[in-house]
């Protein structure tokens, strides 16, 4: 017996095909020089394939109807190179998991997919694949299945295998799976066989080599230009996250208890960087703060709002229900804030002079921040005339924390002044 | 905020706090799928862990990692419930394997796709009944900055102790709203130490002693099989239909979660007290205002934040019990911790502060506490 097999009882049903690959890829692997049982781990999911690894000598991984690519491939991504990582699935795993097995193609992986290609779900009772071929009688297409099947092969190949084979699994086809685990990087080998009970029950009489002439399935093997396996490359120690600037208290806060600032303004016009800038400034006279963003999951389209709680004391809840301040830069800000700045019954709204004014119980400070500062810089700017009008912040403070930030050189000297 | 020459005020959000956390306590590859707001995490991670992996899509993600724990890595990554539902399929099948990872939820507005950037606290349902027969997954919950920090080791450390799949349950408000914070009191983080099988009898993947949890080998050392299986095993990890020792195996999953899942709370009881608020995850900062303004007005009041939120600890029914009002506050319409702790139908002296798109308010709890 084979030093890859535990019993040489083949758990499959009389004349099945998958007999024979399970013989064929043993035999492939005891034709590898060095390789031992514990260097190889197969992986292997839902479909009759996947009882295989009772038998096996070789670690056995046995996972989700179509993961089995995906597994292995993680399997193979996290063991050395010399390492043989073979996945059997069948042709209805493989079309369920057809990304994943592109997805390591294109990747490279070091493994070898067996691809048990019976023409149909077996284990379920005889169901159509993806690689059931045009004319093939199923349970479900009595009259013949009237799609063409998908070329597993080729498309394994262009997304980057370095090894695909198609062959028809009758006698010793061994040669063409070695040829696969040997192969550095991905390699599939996809077996034509037919299932007893389901394939030759509907189609009787029908001959695999016939069958693959007819309906297009070419027997031979694409090999890919060569290209390293590929390699999980593990990084060096790298810089702490925690490696951020620090922000030194230096100035003195003139804020008693809590404020809360919303500025709304447009996506792409620097809202967000301008409110962490406020908070920093805050920092950096001692006061506590927070900064939530609000925008939609479009990056540079829309509204722009952040939330801002500057308090002497620790913060533990950073929402806002009824502002302090509003500042407002923009139509998209005026809009995504109405219904709040429409509620406000005192407190402060700070509107662009462009902008219709609102309804709303607040005083309304008009001012000229797209004008003066531009698009770009109409939300730091209208922070800046907050700050000097209402001194929550220092505003030393903020024109500092500007100066240092990563925006600061392009920010004009005379916004600053 | 004092400040010391030995502080280190930053303005930081949750995500760099449990990227940084997560690679300090030894996760060593974090497999990525971009998702709002779980992105943020992904891209700390890319700059911080050993290895990174962008996966095509979440059920890849999920598979990729069981593959790497499978061979002995520590894999993390971060979603949101679109992503996450994805993934469903494979954290079973990493649970019935014993496969230790770790799954940072970060939670936003549903159903559905919702509002990607809006917060909320709407999957603890999802996470309660996730095990396919109802196991228990272990389930933390962040509740503020500092566990952001505290938290991910606990996490992995319970992924890898328990051989399982764990979850870190947060929010769009934890992992992406930045705070200021003295990064200098963040405490030392040890990282975790794998230890492996090393006995020379035959290695049984799924025997378990008294400590319910078998030791683990990675597949593809020379010295053992290992046979990994989702599907009811037995102890060697072959297939059986339905035979004693593979159902109790099976039986064994329940027990060691519900058995060694990790106790986390905080409890902070005021002499007196009669009304207990209940709450967990990002309502735990409106809370812990709102307890501090009705201690201010004069009416005492206890608070517990949930940290260990599944499987729910006993000891939360102890604390219950001490109090003949609860108020439980979390960001959902339905009450989804107040109903997994008190059923379907609630008894008269609990309340639910609940919302939708909209972060709970202090006001809002300190209401129903003084509404007596």
């Amino acid at each position: 017996m084979s030093e890859f097999l535990v019993t040489t009882a083949f758990p499959y049903c009389k004349g099945c095909g998958h007999h024979l690959i399970a013989r064929n890829t043993i035999r492939a692997l005891e034709a590898l020089e060095g390789v031992r049982p514990l260097d190889v781990v197969f992986a292997t999911d839902i479909g009759c394939h996947g009882i295989v690894d009772r038998i096996l000598a070789t670690h056995t991984v046995h996972g989700l109807h179509g993961r089995s690519g995906a597994l292995g491939a993680g399997i193979a991504m996290g063991l050395s190179r010399d390492k043989k990582v073979i996945v059997f699935i069948g042709d209805g795993g493989a079309t369920i998991g057809l990304q994943h097995l592109l997805e390591a193609a294109r990747l490279n992986v070091n493994m070898t997919v067996v691809v048990h290609n019976n023409m149909l779900y077996g284990m379920t009772g005889g169901q159509p694949s993806g690689l059931t071929p045009c004319g093939f009688n199923t349970v479900i297409t009595p009259d013949g299945c009237t799609l063409t099947h998908y070329d597993l092969c080729q498309l394994a190949h262009s997304a980057g295998a370095a090894y695909a084979c198609r062959v028809i699994g009758q006698g010793n086809f061994s040669d063409a799976i070695r040829e696969g685990l040997e192969v550095e990087g991905f390699a599939l080998v996809e077996v034509l066989e037919l299932c007893p009970s389901h394939g030759v029950k509907r189609n009787p009489g029908m001959r695999l080599k016939a069958l693959a002439q007819e309906v297009g399935y070419e027997l031979g093997t694409w090999r890919g230009n060569y290209r390293p396996a590929f390699h999980l490359d593990s990084r060096e120690e790298l810089p702490s996250l925690l490696e951020v600037p620090g922000v030194e208290t230096r100035f003195t806060p003139s804020l008693e208890g809590r404020a809360t600032v919303v500025v709304g303004g447009s996506a792409g016009e620097g809202v967000q960087r301008a409110a962490e800038i406020f908070a920093q400034a805050a920092m950096a006279s001692g006061l506590h703060a927070t900064k939530k963003g609000s925008y939609p999951v479009t990056v540079g389209v829309g509204f722009s709002t952040a939330e801002l709680v500057l308090s002497r004391d620790p913060i533990a809840y950073h929402g806002i229900s009824q502002p302090d301040a509003v500042i407002i830069t923009s139509t998209e800000g005026l809009q995504h804030n109405l219904e709040r700045v429409q509620k406000m019954k005192e407190g402060t709204v700070w509107l662009d002079e462009s902008l219709e004014r609102p309804t709303t119980g607040a005083e309304v400070q008009v001012r000229d921040f797209r004008g003066r500062a531009g698009p770009r810089n109409a939300a730091l700017y209208s922070l800046l005339t907050f700050a000097r009008a209402t001194n929550v912040v220092p505003p030393e403070a903020l024109v500092e924390a500007v100066k240092e930030s990563p925006i600061g050189k392009h920010v004009p000297a005379e916004l600053l002044e | 905020m004092p400040v010391t020459s030995e502080s280190h005020l930053a303005l930081v959000d949750g995500s760099r706090l449990i990227a940084e956390s997560c690679a300090r306590a030894g996760a060593d590859v974090y497999v990525g799928y971009p998702i709002t707001p779980a992105s943020l995490i992904y891209a700390y991670a890319s700059q911080r862990f050993p290895a990174v992996l962008p996966a095509p899509d979440e059920i890849t993600t999920l598979q990729w990692m069981s593959g790497l724990a499978a061979a002995g890595r520590l894999p993390v990554t971060a979603t949101s419930f679109a992503g996450f539902a994805l993934m469903v399929e494979s954290i079973n099948m990493a649970y019935m394997m014993e496969l230790p990872l770790l799954v940072v939820l970060v939670q936003r507005l549903g159903p559905s796709t919702g509002t990607a950037t809006a917060g909320a606290q709407g999957e603890l349902f999802l996470l309660h009944g996730l095990i396919s027969g109802g196991y228990p997954l272990p389930v933390f919950g962040v509740a503020d900055i500092g566990d952001c920090w505290r938290l991910p080791p606990v996490a992995l450390r319970t992924a890898v102790e328990l051989r399982t799949p764990v979850v870190l349950l947060t929010s769009k408000e934890m992992a992406t709203t930045e705070r200021s914070f003295d990064l200098a009191q963040l405490e030392e983080i040890e990282p975790i130490q794998r230890m492996f099988y090393d006995d020379s009898a035959p290695y049984r993947p799924y025997a378990a002693d008294d400590t319910l949890v078998p030791p683990f080998l990675p597949v593809g050392n020379g010295r053992h099989q290992v046979r990994l299986i989702a599907s009811t095993h037995d102890k060697q990890g072959l297939l059986r239909h339905s035979t004693d020792e593979a159902l109790a195996n099976t039986r064994r999953l329940q027990e060691k979660v519900e058995a060694k899942t990790p106790v986390l709370y905080d409890l902070d009881e005021q002499e007196g007290a009669e009304t207990l608020v209940v709450t967990y995850g990002i309502t735990s900062g409106a809370a812990r205002e709102a307890v501090a303004a009705v201690r201010a007005r004069g009416t005492a009041v206890s608070l517990l934040v949930a940290q260990t939120l599944l499987p729910i600890p006993d000891v939360y029914y102890e604390i219950l019990g001490r109090y003949p009002r609860i108020v439980v506050a979390e960001e959902n319409l339905q009450g989804q911790l107040a109903r997994l702790l008190f059923g379907r139908r609630l008894p008269q002296n609990v309340r639910v502060v609940g919302s939708i798109g909209r972060m709970i308010r202090p006001d809002q709890i300190a209401q129903e506490v003084e509404d007596k």
